[in-house]
């Protein structure tokens, strides 16, 4: 109970931190985004508190048995790079610069109640679907291309 | 650079990386918000219940900015519809497809100085910036 309140309370702070910070108004985030025009750097001090912050936290993290509220930590492990990690980046900076939206602003911007983010977030929506749907057919492939190797190396 | 709101931004960048602390330290797990989504549209049997209790703080960080900050709304640039669906699809499959967005890579990633979400981050700043040179070179040459 207390760490799905501490989820509550990690999302709302998050949301003002979104806010504050310029992230819920697309034209800070293109305006970061436009090296080439009139460059609004603004962003760039966002990523500096947020990580500075992180830095700390997951140090501290690193010497605690387990969360405080929980009984393990979940944190990705994998390090390889691969195909999907740079075409994925590749697909989403090309949406965040067109839309000047990411997920988290997006999500928030909800409370707005304009039309257009109703609209974006759907679509944000139907592709994550899209993916989930695209990966499944790609997991079917792969499972035939295994049980061929397989059965050519029977042979 | 007339925009540029350095303070505020800062600020807002602190709470940012505050709840994600949160998020770590208390429940262990990682902000990332396309993930914590992507975990709602496809839900596994008990991990979700979190999900949703961060995302309804979101909304509701949201609905309280409207009275705290209601200027968090000045959107500024409001693409046409068709270019927003674009945008969302994009941005939907991209983040599934690379494992993460702005706060799981952008934020947590770099934090923890994982190889993947430094290349992650890297390459969504430099296609996000290139689609916004295209995206304004069209929009000049058409004007």
């Amino acid at each position: 109970m207390k760490a799905l309140l501490a989820s509550f309370a990690s999302g709302l702070v998050f949301a003002l931190g979104l806010g504050l910070s310029g992230m819920t108004r697309p034209i800070k985030v293109i305006g970061f985004l436009d090296f080439f025009g009139a460059w609004d750097a603004s962003l760039a001090f966002v990523m500096l508190g947020a990580i500075t912050v992180y830095f700390v936290a997951y140090r501290w993290c690193r010497v605690l048995p387990s969360p405080l509220l929980a009984t393990d930590f979940a944190l990705p492990e994998r390090r390889d790079l691969d195909a999907k990690l740079i075409l994925g980046s590749t697909l989403f900076g090309v949406g965040w610069g067109l839309g000047g939206f990411c997920p988290g602003p997006a999500l928030t911007s909800l409370a707005s109640g304009a039309f257009p983010v109703f609209v974006f977030v759907a679509a944000m929506g139907f592709g994550m679907y899209l993916h989930s749907w695209v990966s499944g057919l790609g997991a079917t492939a792969t499972n035939w291309a295994i049980v061929s190797s397989g059965s050519a190396q029977d042979a | 650079m007339h925009n540029l709101t350095p303070f505020t931004s800062l600020f807002g960048g602190i709470l940012i990386g505050l709840s994600a602390s949160a998020m770590l330290l208390l429940d262990g797990k990682i902000a990332g918000i396309s993930g914590i989504l992507a975990g709602v549209l496809k839900p596994v049997k008990g991990d979700t219940l979190w999900r949703i209790c961060f995302l309804a703080g979101l909304f509701c960080g949201g609905l309280a900015l409207r009275i705290v900050l209601p200027s968090a709304y000045d959107f500024g640039i409001v693409r046409p519809l068709p270019i927003l669906i674009m945008a969302g699809l994009l941005v939907g499959f991209g983040t599934r497809l690379g494992s993460g967005c702005t706060s799981g890579h952008g934020v947590c990633g770099v934090s923890r100085l994982s190889p993947r979400s430094l290349v992650a981050t890297g390459t969504f700043i430099a296609t996000g910036a290139l689609a916004v040179y295209l995206f304004n070179l069209v929009m000049e040459s058409s004007r």
